[in-house]
C-alpha cells in the first residue's frame, strides 16, 4: 500500500506508557492533523514516525517497506520542528540547501532548487539572508522550504505554527494547506489548535493518554465524535446524561423526550448536543423545561445559558434568530433527534 | 534591549568595581614589569632604575628566536589537540542524563585541583621504564621490552594536554549544553548521518567559541614551565622557563622580564590576528 501505515506502534518510558498501541493508516497523498491535550503523546508518536525515538512496540511501515528501524537520515523526510531549528551559521539559501549538500547534489542544481522553493514560500531574493533577520513567518517559511527541498516522503510538522500572532498563523494555515494540495505530499501536523486541525485537514486524528480516540474527517469528528472526550475536546458541547426505561422511553436530565433512542439494550448513555444546535422555545410539550440564567450578546453570535434541573444548558444563536428571552424568564429546550450524538457511557 | 548612554559622571558608577580590579591585578603589575625590562641589573641579584635596551637586544638571537618558535608551536599544539578532543568529549557529555554530567564534571574538576608539580610526576612515573604503562604492553605480549617514554616531545605534549583538558572542558560545556538539540535532530531529519550532522552543525555553530577556547588553551599552555623540564629535553624547554630560570635562579630581574613583555606581545598579536581572521571568516 502506498503511505504510511502504523502498526501497534507502542512507546514506554520507563513504567510511563507514552504511546499506547497505536493504529493508523495515512494514505499517500494525505493530511493528517494529530490533535489532543497536552501530553497525550502527540510529539513521541511524530518522533517514532521520524525515526527520532524507537518504539518499544509495534512497526512503522512507509509505502510498504517497513521503516521502524530504518535511521532518520535513511528515511527521506521533510520535519519542521516546533523551535524551527533554522541552522544559524547559514543563510537562508545555505539552509534550503543542504539536504541537497549533505546528498552531495551538483552546485547548480542547488541554486536552481533553492530559487524554486523560495519563490514558492514567497521569498525570493532573501537567499543571501542570514536567519537570523527574518520574522517569525518569514522563518517559518524557510523551515518549511528546507523540509520539502528533496521532495520527501512525508513531510512532518510539530506545532509548526504555535509561536506566530492569531492573524499570521491563520494565514500561514491556508499557505501550509494550499502548497500541501499543490504538492500531493503526505503531511501530518502536530497541533494544539482545534482550528487549525479543522482548516487544513483532510483526517483529524484525536489523542488522549497515547491512544487513538478517533480519526476522521474534521467534519464527521465535529458531526459524530466517537466518545465523550472527543465530543467535549472537538468545539464546545452540552452532554447530557440520558436514560432509557424497559419500553425505550427516553428521559433526559429526568424529563421525557420524543423521538430520541438510545439504541436497544441501552439503559444509560450521554447525549452531546452542539450548542448551536439547541433551540429554545416557549415551555411546554415534548421540551425540557429550564431557566434562562445568564444571556451573553457577543454581536454576531449570541449565547444563551439555561438551568435543566442544575444542570447548564448552553445555546448558541444568531442576532437573526434571536431567541426572545430574558434571566429567570422559564423556557423550553428543545433537542432535535438528528442532531443528538448518542455515546456510550 | 537598548541602553541609555550614560549622561553623568555618576551613570559610569557600576564600571568603577571592574575598573579597580582591572587596575590593580593587571595594569599595575604589567606597568612594574614593563619598567623593571628597562632595568639595570646589578650583581648579586638586584637591579636599579634606569634605561637600557640590553636586556631587549640579548633576546634577539636564534637560540631565543628557536626557543620562542618552539614555545609558540607547542601551545599551539596544545591548544589544538585539546579542543579536538575536548569538543566531541563535551558533545558526548552534554547528551548524558543529568547525574552521570555532574559525576564527570566533578572528575575534571579534581583534575584541576592537581597541582602542575603532581601531574608532572604522575606522567614521569607512568612514562619511566621501571613502573610506566609499557610494562602493561609488555604484560599483554604488545612489546617485547619494556622502555622510557621520557623525556620526549610526546611526552611534554601528553602532560600538558592532559592538565590543560578540564579547563577545555569547562569552557566548551555551558556553549554545547545551550546548543539547541533540535539543530542535530533536524539535520537528521534533513539526510545527515549523527557523525556529519556534528560536523556540518555543531562545528560551524561553535565557530567562535570554539576560537576562544583555542585562544584560552594557547595562552595557558604559553604559561606552562615545570611539565616542559619534568616530561622533557632542554630543547623542548619553553620560553617559560627560560624566563624562570631568569628570574629565579640567575636573579636577572630585568632580563627575565623582558621575556615576558616580549612573549605577552607576540601573544596579543597572535591572538590578534586569530580575531580578524575569524571577522573576515564571518564576513565572507
Ligand atoms: N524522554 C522522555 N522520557 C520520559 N517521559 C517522556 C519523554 N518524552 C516524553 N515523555 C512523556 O510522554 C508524554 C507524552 O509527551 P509528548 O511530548 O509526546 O506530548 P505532546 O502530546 O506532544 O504534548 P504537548 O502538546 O504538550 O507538546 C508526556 O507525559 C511526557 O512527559
Ligand atoms: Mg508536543
Amino acid at each position: 500500500m502506498s503511505g504510511l501505515a502504523l502498526n501497534n506502534v507502542t512507546k514506554e518510558f520507563g513504567t510511563f506508557t507514552a504511546v499506547n498501541n497505536v493504529d493508523l493508516t495515512v494514505p499517500h497523498g494525505t493530511f493528517v492533523c494529530m490533535l489532543g491535550p497536552s501530553g497525550c503523546g502527540k510529539t513521541t508518536l511524530l518522533r517514532m514516525i521520524a525515526g527520532l525515538d524507537l518504539p518499544t512496540g509495534g512497526a512503522i511501515r512507509l509505502d510498504g517497506d517497513d521503516i521502524t528501524r530504518v535511521p532518520t537520515h535513511k528515511r527521506n523526510l521533510g520535519m519542521v520542528f516546533q523551535s524551527l531549528a533554522l541552522f544559524p551559521h547559514l543563510t537562508v539559501g545555505e539552509n534550503i540547501a543542504y539536504p541537497l549538500r549533505i546528498r552531495s547534489a551538483p552546485k547548480e542544481d542547488q541554486k536552481k532548487r533553492v530559487d524554486e522553493l523560495l519563490s514558492m514560500i514567497h521569498l525570493s531574493g532573501y537567499a543571501d539572508r542570514p536567519v537570523s533577520k527574518l520574522s517569525g513567518g518569514q522563518r517559518q517559511r524557510v523551515a518549511i522550504a528546507r523540509a520539502l527541498s528533496i521532495s520527501p516522503k512525508l513531510f512532518l510538522l510539530d506545532e509548526p505554527l504555535s509561536a506566530l500572532d492569531a492573524k499570521l498563523r491563520e494565514a500561514m494555515q491556508v499557505e501550509l494547506r494550499q502548497l500541501q494540495q499543490k504538492l500531493g505530499i503526505t503531511t501530518i501536523v502536530v497541533t494544539h489548535d482545534q482550528r487549525e486541525a479543522m482548516t487544513m485537514a483532510d483526517t483529524v486524528v484525536v489523542m488522549n493518554r497515547g491512544e487513538i480516540r478517533q480519526a476522521a474527517s474534521p467534519i464527521e469528528i465535529y458531526r459524530r465524535p466517537a466518545d465523550t472526550f472527543v465530543a467535549d475536546f472537538i468545539g464546545s458541547t452540552n452532554l447530557l446524561e440520558a436514560e432509557a426505561d424497559s419500553a425505550g422511553r427516553v428521559t433526559v436530565l429526568g424529563q421525557p423526550v420524543a423521538g430520541i433512542s438510545l439504541g436497544p439494550n441501552i439503559s444509560k448513555a450521554t447525549l452531546s448536543v452542539r450548542p448551536e444546535d439547541v433551540h429554545l422555545t416557549a415551555p411546554g410539550d415534548g421540551a425540557l423545561s429550564g431557566t434562562v440564567t445568564f444571556v451573553r450578546d457577543l454581536g454576531g453570535t449570541i449565547e444563551t445559558f439555561v438551568d435543566v434541573a442544575g444542570r447548564q444548558i448552553i445555546a448558541v444563536s444568531t442576532p437573526r434568530a434571536r431567541p426572545d428571552v430574558s434571566v429567570g424568564q422559564p423556557v423550553g429546550v428543545v433537542l432535535l433527534p438528528d442532531v443528538c450524538v448518542v455515546l456510550a457511557k | 534591549m537598548r541602553r541609555e548612554t550614560p549622561q553623568r559622571l555618576a551613570d559610569y558608577g557600576p564600571l568603577f568595581f571592574p575598573a579597580m580590579m582591572l587596575i590593580v591585578f593587571f595594569v599595575v603589575p604589567f606597568a612594574t614589569m614593563i619598567a623593571v625590562s628597562f632595568f639595570q641589573r646589578q650583581q648579586g641579584g638586584f637591579y636599579v632604575p634606569a634605561f637600557e635596551l640590553s636586556n631587549y637586544q640579548r633576546f634577539l638571537s636564534l637560540f631565543f628566536a628557536n626557543v620562542l618558535g618552539f614555545s609558540l608551536m607547542l601551545a599551539i599544539a596544545v591548544a589544538i589537540c585539546c579542543v579536538v578532543l575536548a569538543i566531541p568529549f563535551t558533545y558526548l557529555l552534554t547528551r548524558m542524563a543529568r547525574k552521570v554530567q555532574i559525576i564527570w564534571l566533578v572528575a575534571l574538576l579534581s583534575v584541576l585541583s592537581l597541582s602542575e608539580v603532581i601531574i608532572g610526576f604522575a606522567w614521569s612515573t607512568l612514562f619511566s621504564r621501571t613502573a610506566g604503562i609499557t610494562n602493561l604492553l609488555v604484560m599483554a605480549g604488545l612489546m617485547s621490552e619494556a622502555k622510557a617514554l621520557l623525556p620526549s616531545f610526546g611526552a611534554v605534549l601528553t602532560g600538558m594536554v592532559y592538565q590543560a583538558f578540564p579547563y577545555t572542558v569547562l569552557v566548551l560545556y555551558p556553549a554545547l549544553v545551550r546548543l539547541d538539540p533540535t539543530l542535530t535532530e533536524a539535520a537528521r531529519t534533513l539526510g545527515a548521518s549523527p557523525i556529519k550532522a556534528f560536523f556540518t552543525v555543531v562545528v560551524p555553530a561553535l565557530r567562535n567559541t570554539i576560537t576562544a577556547t583555542l585562544i584560552m588553551v594557547f595562552i595557558f599552555a604559553l604559561g606552562s614551565y615545570l611539565l616542559p623540564q619534568l616530561l622533557g629535553r632542554p630543547q623542548h624547554w619553553t620560553l617559560s622557563v627560560l624566563i624562570t630560570d631568569q628570574a629565579i635562579y640567575q636573579s636577572n630581574m630585568p632580563f627575565a622580564a623582558a621575556m615576558a613583555v616580549f612573549l605577552v606581545l607576540v601573544t596579543l598579536g597572535l591572538v590578534a590576528l586569530t580575531v580578524i581572521a575569524g571577522r573576515k571568516g564571518e564576513a565572507a
